[in-house]
């Protein structure tokens, strides 16, 4: 049962295992675990940006393209969501709508993108993404009138997932409203959509994109027409994006270009699949959690950890808050440097890995 | 009956003209070697058949429809198939997933993505037996590159009898393998001529090899074919005799 969920596709590591079931529990808990506004925010960004981080992963790891357009398939999703509410008001209609219309509209400006240059050198498509992905990233802010520009938009969602909406009083001390409501959408759809990438590169059209990976040549000469596979896995992934976009904006009730276009949100998605293992779809969720937790806390700690280290001479300089991003940087180079195949590549290698 | 045929098929590149307006047909249950010395052109005549070169001038049919414009995946699915020279396998993937890939082509599920590949259980018993064919039943679980340098060159083989397309070209099969590896890739290529649907184009240096296999020679020099027939007369000939016959003696 368990085994057909995950598609066979088993962590194939005691300490990966653990490590997952802990952070599955966590986010399917997370209301009544650590309940408070900023926990359950950053429980519902990790589910999302695992979501996020597997569909590029589908993409870099599985089928070797490498694409800088991915926040750029994101953000359709998002402001597809975010711009139906807005013209059809906040019903669930316009939800499913904009959900839908921003896949699709994903899904046709990667097939468009993936005709015109998987055909040629992959450095190509790179470039190709890079510059469609800065050209949409300057329409959305010169298209004010419609996006919001620089601002970005709040969005009226169903009423359903406010917190105004409630539906009887408390369950363990926790108050059950629409915003209980919309954090389950949300961890629902991203574990729904977590399986189903699982079973898509545990699939023969997975074990396809591996073989282009690997050699494509030899793919084409054995009867794969390797274009219209490669183009197919941007599709994919460009929907699947989309569809955490959505989420994401429904969660935040508001879209902006920092929030779900920028470069800097690329990069990121880069980091959590290197540092949670490429290749593996399981890598996107130990990669995004620790990111996540990382970036939402890391302050914190440092705050602490300075505090604690008073009268020591350097060291609280050192352990500042505002040097934060220093030390996610050092903890992203040293994860790269001592585990190049990514945590969970590095857990599987282990010894103590259950055998295959 | 014949299946592949190439008229006046040409290549150049640049001003060497690498293919010569080739024109030579392969009949269904014929084993044909093609010899020639290094550089003549055989390897490159392959490539314009399978399609990873595009010609400059001609044609090759198939069955008597011209391939002009297909891909190499349509070829393959049309029925030409392609072991190579330099091996050219997946290299991170099982023994078994190499094989099995090709079966998965062949049952027409690459796109399949709702069913786990492991559930198509006749594709992958399909890949199990092939693995018995080509003596790699022990190494199914091996990482393609943890392979000897030998096995690979059977998988290379087996990889073409699992596709076991309608034409079947292999390029010096047995390149590289040791005195007593060789002859399990031999027996292979000999028990596929007992199948009389099938083409073979055999790329080979070894005469002895040729003799015992072909049914026919043919010979290229600088790109062209100069002469065609069986391999006795052809072994005889002049033309081999100068072009070839130092490099046979030394492996006699
Ligand atoms: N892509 C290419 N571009 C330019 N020249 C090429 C190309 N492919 C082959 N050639 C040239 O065409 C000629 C024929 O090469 P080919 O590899 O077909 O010979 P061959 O008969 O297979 O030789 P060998 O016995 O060494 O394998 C050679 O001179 C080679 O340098
Ligand atoms: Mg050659």
């Amino acid at each position: 049962m368990i085994g057909t969920l995950l598609s066979g596709d088993l962590p194939r590591s005691r300490i990966l295992t653990a490590l997952l079931v802990v952070i599955f529990l966590g986010l399917a808990l997370a209301p009544f675990l650590f309940p408070g506004v900023r926990s359950v925010d950053t429980a519902a960004r990790i589910s999302i940006f695992i979501v996020l981080v597997a569909s590029y992963d589908l993409l870099l790891g599985y089928a070797g393209i490498v694409s800088f357009a991915h926040t750029m398939f994101f953000g359709i999703g998002a402001y597809g969501v975010a711009l139906t509410l807005q013209a059809m008001g906040r019903g669930w209609d316009a939800v499913l709508i904009g959900t839908l219309a921003g896949a699709g509209t994903a899904a046709a400006i990667a097939l468009v993108i993936g005709l015109f240059s998987l055909r040629v050198r992959a450095i190509f498509f790179a470039m190709i993404t890079l510059a469609v992905a800065s050209a949409v990233g300057v329409l959305v802010s010169q298209l004010s009138g419609l996006t919001g520009g620089e601002d970005g938009l709040n969005i009226q969602i169903p009423r359903e997932l406010t917190p105004a909406f409630k539906f009887g009083g408390e369950l363990w001390g926790v108050k059950l409203n629409g915003k209980l409501l919309a954090y389950y959408l949300v961890f629902g759809t991203a574990l729904v959509l977590f399986l189903l990438m699982l079973r898509i590169v545990n699939s023969p059209f997975g074990r396809t994109l591996l073989a282009v990976r690997e050699n494509d040549f030899r793919a084409e000469a054995i009867g794969y027409p390797v274009v219209r596979y490669r183009t197919a896995a941007t599709c994919l992934s460009a929907a699947i994006a989309a569809l955490a976009g959505a989420l994401y904006a429904l969660w935040l009730r508001y879209v902006g270009p920092e929030t779900v276009l920028s470069m800097e949100l690329m990069i990121d998605i880069l980091l959590m699949v290197v540092i949670g293992g490429m290749g593996t779809i399981w890598g996107a969720v130990i990669g995004a959690t620790l990111f996540v937790i990382a970036q939402n806390y890391l302050q914190e700690v440092m705050g602490w950890a300075s505090a604690a280290t008073e009268g020591v001479p350097l060291l609280p300089n050192l352990l500042d808050p505002d040097r934060w991003l220093l030390w996610l940087g050092l903890l992203f180079v040293l994860s790269v440097y001592f585990f190049p195949a990514g945590i969970v590549g590095r857990l599987r290698a282990g010894k103590w890995n259950d055998p295959k | 009956m014949t299946l592949l045929e190439t008229r006046d098929l040409t290549v150049r590149f640049g001003g060497h003209v690498a293919v010569d307006a080739v024109t030579c047909a392969f009949k269904a249950g014929e084993l044909t070697a093609i010899v020639g010395p290094n550089g003549a052109g055989k390897t490159t005549y392959f490539n314009l058949i399978s399609g990873q070169i595009p010609a400059t001038a001609g044609e090759v049919l198939l069955v008597g429809k011209s391939l002009a414009g297909l891909s190499v995946s349509a070829r393959a699915r049309a029925g030409i198939g392609r072991a190579f020279q330099l091996t050219n396998l997946f290299p991170n993937l099982s023994v078994r997933e190499n094989l099995r890939l090709v079966m998965q082509q062949k049952a027409g599920i690459g796109f399949a993505m709702f069913s786990t590949a492991s559930a198509h259980r006749a594709v992958l018993e399909r890949a199990n037996e092939v693995l018995k064919t080509v003596r790699l039943a022990q190494k199914a679980e091996f990482l393609v590159k943890e392979l000897s340098h030998g096995d690979q060159r059977k998988l290379e083989v087996g990889m073409l009898i699992a596709l076991d397309p309608k034409v079947y070209m292999f390029d010096e099969p047995t390149a590289g393998m040791s005195a007593d590896e060789a002859p399990v890739v031999l027996d292979l290529i000999r028990d596929l001529k007992a199948r009389p649907d099938r083409a073979i184009l055999l790329v080979e240096h070894k005469m002895d090899v040729i003799a015992r296999l072909a049914d026919r020679i043919i010979v290229l020099h600088n790109g062209a074919l100069v002469d065609d027939g069986p391999p006795a007369e052809v072994i005889a000939s002049d033309v081999v005799q100068e072009a070839y016959m130092g490099k046979a003696l030394d492996l006699v």
